[in-house]
């Protein structure tokens, strides 16, 4: 009986299937803009990065199948600029992820000013990043820049820092060295270049705010009563973290951790303002626009522009399928 | 005795807690108040021995400098004009499709949201190639590069799923007793979502269309791709072409100029509505 229901429900004219008409309809226009600003530009990009495409010919394009994807993996730049993006990546979302925690922890204990706080976090994340990277460019010159003064007023550093122009040094051997645990360089240190660092600082104060907030949300989830049964038997405030906040928060963490590395990953604004195609930051993005707009290149940046949305697409079925979004 | 050694330890952990509110205060708020403190210094000043940590001569010369040697108020209409119509009409046929989402039963609509979910995290950078000539190229006789219709076309992109993803969070909430009542009177679909659903939307429309619009207000990549002149010039590419010819030469009190004059308008908007953005950035991941 319950099939037969089922089949009148389906039966054209019928109420279900009306209502599922219209509800096709009401997506057309969507469907139509996502097709056009969406499908249709990422299938011409594939196409082109079969092909040795250039703006200075254009519509003489020949099919050179996977020529692209052969030099790409040969490209010295290209990986130059896939590790930079790693370590851009990887360093920038663990220490919004830390910073972000203590500061959702802060704003989820009772305090006054806490509205002012939270406003006043809402701050970083509102300024665009392009705007942000020259506040920060401006803040690091060696001479005028108001880091180097604050740093040396405090003796946190002995002499002027070329925040974005010391390439050869690692931001690890800085700090040692002025905490005067070391004297000379360590070459084996696991270290960052104090630019990518310095840049890295950028995305960190602007992207915080946002970390904390989602983790904020997952903070406000967790009922009191249970820290309320914690305290009752005699739980201390780091047993409490430990065994209830951090377990109870894991979703939470999880889904800011994959979501910000997919953000990331795709970083071009704070790169391209700060340091251009500088080959010591260059990101895969910052990359592959030189290689269309400046260079020309077409054919091979489309190949670029395929191997980044594969590697972002990982991270993409990633996040859906952990998310558990709400579909209904 | 162990009343007053609790009362210095509570006394003391709640120093500690104030001095780390404090410091966050201060790294959150002092880039920004760096910026509007070398925007009030005279050029000529910024090249003195000390660095001043407060506007001795203070002087509104760099604002004058921004509007009248650049053509920045030019720059700002274009941002207007790029980020209201994107978010008008990724509203207008995101209420339609979040309505369709949210309130329709049908077999595929799974497959829609998982569909409008993967392109809201789509790289801008992978549809670039494709879109750079799509915009060069001749559609009916007009060329959209280096007009705002380049950037509002490509600016749907990131702007429509997040509007879609959002607005049907929105819509389920609606009891489903108002669009019954609505249908059982008689009302066509078209009325129904006019009359009926969106002005109870209206807080969601104001916080997803608000949010948009930051995001299209910001954007870097596409701005600095498909426009060359500044007659389409967007305010973010216009506060990178600045420039001297080096890092010494950059003329930053006025640059500093610029962006105090980009961020007041959005500090303003976010600390108005910083309740609904905070509760439209929480509900689902959403692109920052």
């Amino acid at each position: 009986m319950g099939t037969n229901k089922a089949r009148q429900a389906r039966a054209p004219g019928s109420l279900l299937a009306r209502r599922e008409r219209t509800a096709w309809l009401l997506l057309l226009p969507a469907i139509l803009v996502i097709l056009l600003v969406a499908a249709y530009p990422l299938y011409r990009t594939i196409y082109f990065s079969l092909t040795d495409a250039s703006y200075l010919r254009p519509g003489e394009e020949k099919f050179i199948g996977l020529e692209n994807y052969v030099f790409l993996l040969q490209d010295a730049t290209w990986w130059t600029a896939v590790r930079n993006t790693v370590v851009f990546s990887v360093t920038s979302v663990l220490l919004e992820l830390l910073l972000g925690l203590g500061v959702a922890l802060i704003l989820n204990s009772q305090f006054r000013a806490r509205g002012l706080v939270r406003a006043a976090i809402l701050i970083p994340w509102a300024i665009p990043t392009v705007v942000s990277s020259q506040m920060w460019s401006w803040m690091y010159q060696d001479v005028l820049g108001v880091v180097n003064d604050i740093f040396l007023r405090l003796h946190l550093i002995s002499e002027r820092v070329g925040w974005l122009a010391a390439s050869g040094t690692g931001i690890l051997n800085l700090i040692l060295k002025n905490l005067n645990i070391i004297s000379e360089p360590v070459p084996w240190l696991p270290d960052i270049s104090v630019t990518m660092a310095s840049i890295i600082a950028v995305d960190v104060w602007k992207t915080t705010p946002f970390v904390a907030l989602l983790l904020l949300a997952g903070l406000q989830s967790i009922p009191d009563d249970i820290y309320e049964a914690a305290r009752v038997d005699g739980a201390g405030a780091l047993r409490q973290f430990f065994r209830i906040t951090l377990p109870l928060l894991k979703p939470a963490i999880l889904i800011t951790l994959i979501f910000r590395t997919l953000d990331a990953l795709r970083v071009f604004d704070v790169i391209q303002v700060m340091k251009s195609t500088d080959i010591a930051t260059i990101s895969m993005s910052v990359y592959d626009r030189q290689l269309l707009v400046e260079f020309n290149k077409l054919g091979y940046g489309s190949a670029v522009a395929v191997a980044i949305f594969l590697v972002i697409s990982v991270f993409t079925v990633i996040y859906i399928t952990s998310s558990r979004v709400r579909f209904d | 005795m162990s009343a007053t050694r609790g009362s210095i330890y509570r006394a003391f952990s709640r120093g500690v807690f104030y001095l780390l509110v404090g410091l966050l205060l201060v790294y959150t708020i002092f880039p920004f108040y760096w910026a509007i403190n070398t925007s009030l210094t005279p050029a000529s000043q910024l090249f003195g021995e000390k660095i001043q940590y407060w506007p001795a001569n203070a002087t509104l010369e760099n604002y004058q400098t921004v509007f009248i040697q650049r053509p920045f108020a030019r720059n700002l209409l274009n941002s207007l004009v790029v980020a209201g119509l994107t978010v008008l009409f990724s509203l207008l046929i995101g209420s339609m499709s979040a309505y369709a989402l949210g309130r329709f039963r049908f077999s595929a609509k799974r497959f829609v949201l998982y569909a409008v979910l993967a392109v809201s995290m789509f790289p801008q950078i992978a549809v670039l190639p494709g879109l750079f000539t799509l915009v060069r190229e001749p559609i009916f006789g007009f060329k959209m590069y280096n007009t705002p219709w380049a950037l509002i076309f490509s600016y749907l992109i990131f702007t429509l799923p997040f509007t879609i993803w959002v607005l049907t969070s929105f819509v389920r909430e609606i009891p489903a007793e108002l669009e019954e009542a609505a249908l059982v009177d008689g009302a066509t679909t078209g009325q129904t979502l006019r009359y009926v659903l969106l002005p109870v939307m209206a807080p969601g429309l104001v916080t997803t269309g608000l949010l948009a619009f930051i995001n299209a207000w910001n954007e870097y990549l596409f701005a600095l791709t498909f426009t060359l002149t500044d007659k389409a010039r967007t305010v973010p590419v216009a506060v990178t072409s600045f420039g001297g010819a080096s890092a010494y030469e950059s003329p930053w009190t006025v640059i500093m100029a610029a962006s105090v004059i980009v961020t007041v308008p959005l500090i303003v908007l976010v600390l108005l509505f910083q309740n609904r953005i905070v509760a439209g950035l929480t509900a689902g991941a959403v692109k920052g």
